[in-house]
């Protein structure tokens, strides 16, 4: 372990800090809440993997690598899913989402 | 020597993410979001987990941020002056929740002194996370399979062209042609 674990969970925290920040202010843009969402996931796959080091344990990079592949998946059908809600009423502004009936 | 470029490595990753979540262009935040997880990548290699840095690289910055470049330019969404970006007002909120959660970051690191290195774990190589991927978490990769496998099945379910259900389509049909993936050829 080169720099103690603590400096890896300052990292993790701070990135993942700043994907909540801007989850919460492009709120109004789909594409960047997922970026952002991209963020968060990243930081927390760097807090596992900071963890497998400190206790030289395996565990930690498979959580890594299947947060990964879960996070592909996610990523698939979310922009699936913004293609759709763009097709239907071109544009990928939520407020425009806000009414369920359709 | 490394402890010197992991913080270098993690100044880079913190801002390239705060030009990416303050960037209003679309495709500059996805380039700067790729170079903050290029560096993270380098970050994973240093910390003995290169299995999974070679991952970050491909799956994350060559599949999942290509994937959303193939889909701002297929919607044609590269436009900041649509008006999708927030006003400075709307940011504040946010500036405020996040400022508290850092705040309290640093309020727990200042409270806790004496960071030492540990000492160094080895390094596994990639047959034995490889075995112990598939054998002790078998289960987790099929349910991971079948994760993919909907996800697959989800997609092109929502990306499909015709009309899923009359009551789902509200728009008329003749403007079918002319929006959506027509738009970006």
């Amino acid at each position: 372990m080169i720099v103690p674990l603590e400096h890896v969970l300052i990292l993790a925290g701070l990135l993942f800090f700043l994907g909540m920040g801007g989850l919460l202010a492009w709120r109004a843009n789909l594409i960047m809440m997922l970026v952002c969402i991209e963020v968060m996931l990243n930081a927390v796959m760097l807090a596992f993997v900071g963890g497998s080091a400190r206790w030289g344990g395996a565990d930690g990079q498979l959580f890594a690598i299947f947060i990964m592949a879960l996070t592909s998946s996610e990523v698939s059908l979310a922009l699936a899913m913004v293609v759709y809600l763009h097709r239907r009423r071109k544009t990928v502004d939520t407020d425009r989402f806000s009414e369920m009936k359709g | 020597m490394e402890q010197t470029f992991f913080y270098i490595l993690a100044t880079v990753a913190v801002i390239g993410t705060i030009l990416a979540i303050a960037e209003k262009h679309p495709v500059h935040a996805i380039l700067y979001l790729v170079t903050s997880l290029f560096s993270i990548a380098v970050i994973f290699y240093l910390l003995m987990a290169p299995l999974v840095a070679v991952f970050e690289v491909i799956l994350y910055a060559g599949a999942i941020m290509v994937l959303f470049l193939f889909v701002i330019m297929m919607l044609d969404l590269g436009h900041p002056e649509k008006g999708l970006s927030p006003h400075w007002r709307e940011c504040l909120p946010a500036l405020a929740l996040a400022g508290v959660s850092i705040d309290c970051l640093a309020i727990v690191i200042v409270s806790r002194h004496g960071a030492v290195a540990a000492p160094a774990a080895a390094s596994l190589p990639v047959r034995e996370v490889a075995r112990r991927l598939f054998r002790d978490h078998g289960l987790a990769v099929e349910l991971i399979s079948l994760q993919l496998l909907f996800a697959l099945v989800g997609a092109l379910y929502l990306g499909r062209q015709g009309a899923p259900s009359p009551g789902l389509r509200p728009s008329p049909p003749q403007e079918r042609g002319d929006g959506g993936e027509g738009e970006a050829s």
